[in-house]
């Protein structure tokens, strides 16, 4: 489904890739962690080329990407939730989740409405289907975010730390709406997080990133009760307390 | 100042003065189309990822907002009307500098609206699978017009008030070239500062409306920023 072979990604001098092989199966739930600045994020974006890699190959559903082919392939395969929402603020939250349906996909506008609503109604916010993003709290635009996700219906969803902006009051609504997702067989979930329970709770398989490289990845079981790598076992012990 | 017959001359002459408006309006509506056309691409062109854009547009800018207006229609009327190409009038000569020099500013305006909108937003765009030119079209520039308006409504005051260059290049036919024939006119010289304050007013006329709804705009905007800054501080 999504294939990484030898990825290294540079920002001027900084190697922030060193090297990554990486093969997510098709409705696994990956979720990615690593401490700040370990290059997971970077990891996550090279998947669906919001940054280039400096060299090696990216493949989704075998097509090999690359900067003319972002476009086409990102429209047919995956979606992505960020951590700042970056839901279009000149638009209500009904556009927000129409717009690519209808110019990318050329779904009639009045069933990509009704489909839309139904995703609204899914995360809990079909009410706000005519108000602006703006007006509304973090939790709620995140949640709004994901529904647009789906709204493509695409097979792959990413998410860049999803709830790493929001206020600790809100960040369990966001993960329950991800947690319902997961049980869904066919999509397939890359999750870079900090959110140590969900990952627990969700992942199919863990993947540890630290300084541009994958250290270690296993199932929750393995990689939270005996970790191998020392790297691994100073950063759990660090957050989890 | 205040005697009725030097009035009087003016008002004999309003045709003249008419013919003048018209013809700035004219050419400021043209150099305005023109501007707006140079200014959003070169605007485009300055904010691309590639570097030959960026270096053409950023020369282009460079070098018209450093080198006078004056001189750039000087040399556009004596070096190309003068060369004999037909039907580059005097009054075609004024678009086509306005709009060039204009363009420069506009494209200025149209890079700081579009480097205001957060790189998120095109992230998304591109996550969605738009390319570069909708996500442009459809994400960035729509989310520019609020920042980029004020600016703008100053580019089409100055724009107006410029055609005054138009006075030595070419001249005859614009308001300014109007009121100073007028001025020095023969019958009409007695009645030289009436002449000019008619000028004046006219172009006051029409820019202050302008201005003003510009700066009204501005403050709505601040204002706005203030509050919701405000609804972010108590949060």
């Amino acid at each position: 489904m999504i294939r990484l072979e030898d990825v290294h990604k540079s920002f001027g001098d900084l190697e922030v890739l060193k090297g990554v092989n990486l093969h997510v199966k098709e409705g696994e739930k990956v979720v990615i962690i690593g401490p700040s600045g370990s290059g997971k994020s970077t990891l996550i974006r090279c998947m669906n080329y919001l940054e280039e890699p400096t060299s090696g190959k990216v493949y989704i559903h075998n097509h090999l990407m690359s900067r003319s082919r972002r476009a086409f392939i990102n429209k047919i395969h995956s979606s992505m939730v960020f951590q700042q929402f970056n839901l279009y603020p000149h638009m209500t939250v009904l556009d927000n989740l129409t717009l690519a349906p209808v110019k990318l996909k050329k779904i009639p506008r009045k069933e990509a409405e009704q489909t839309a609503m139904g995703y609204l109604k899914r995360v809990g916010l079909e009410e706000k289907a005519h108000v602006y993003p703006t007006t509304l709290s973090g939790g709620q635009q995140q949640r709004i975010a994901i529904a647009r996700a789906l709204t493509m219906q695409n097979r792959i969803i990413f998410f860049d730390e999803p709830t790493s902006a929001l206020d600790p009051e809100m960040v369990q609504e966001v993960l329950d709406v991800m947690i319902e997702l997961s049980h869904e067989k066919n999509f397939t979930m890359v999750v870079v997080t900090h959110e140590m329970g969900f990952a627990r709770e969700v992942a199919d398989r863990v993947v540890f990133v630290d300084g541009g490289n994958i250290l270690e990845e296993g199932t929750p079981e393995h990689f939270f009760t005996n970790p191998q790598n020392e790297r691994t076992k100073a950063f759990l012990s660090k957050i989890i307390r | 100042m205040f005697e009725q017959e030097k009035w009087e001359i003016v008002w004999n002459h309003r045709q003249s003065f008419i013919d003048g408006t018209i013809s700035t309006v004219i050419m400021a509506l043209a150099g305005l189309a023109i501007a707006l056309v140079l200014g959003i691409i070169f605007g485009l062109m300055s904010t691309s990822q590639s570097k030959p854009p960026r270096i053409i547009s950023r020369i282009y800018v460079e070098f018209i907002q450093n080198t006078p207006l004056m001189l750039q229609a000087l040399f556009l009327f004596y070096s190309v009307a003068f060369s004999g190409v037909k039907g580059f009038t005097a009054l075609i000569c004024g678009i086509v500098a306005l709009g060039i020099y204009h363009g420069a500013y506009i494209s200025e305006v149209v890079r700081a609206g579009i480097t205001s909108v957060p790189k998120g937003q095109s992230e998304a765009a591109y996550s969605q699978g738009f390319s570069q030119i909708q996500t442009m079209f459809l994400i960035v520039l729509p989310q520019t017009i609020k920042v980029i308006l004020p600016p703008m409504v100053n580019q089409v005051v100055n724009l107006i008030k410029n055609t005054s260059c138009m006075f030595l290049a070419g001249g005859a036919v614009d308001l300014i070239s109007r009121t100073n024939a007028f001025a020095v006119g023969e019958g009409t010289a007695s009645a030289a500062g009436q002449g000019y304050i008619i000028g004046g007013v006219i172009f006051f006329v029409i820019c202050f409306p302008l201005s003003t709804l510009a700066s009204r705009w501005e403050n709505r905007l601040k204002n706005r920023d203030v509050s919701s800054n405000k609804k972010e501080g108590a949060k």
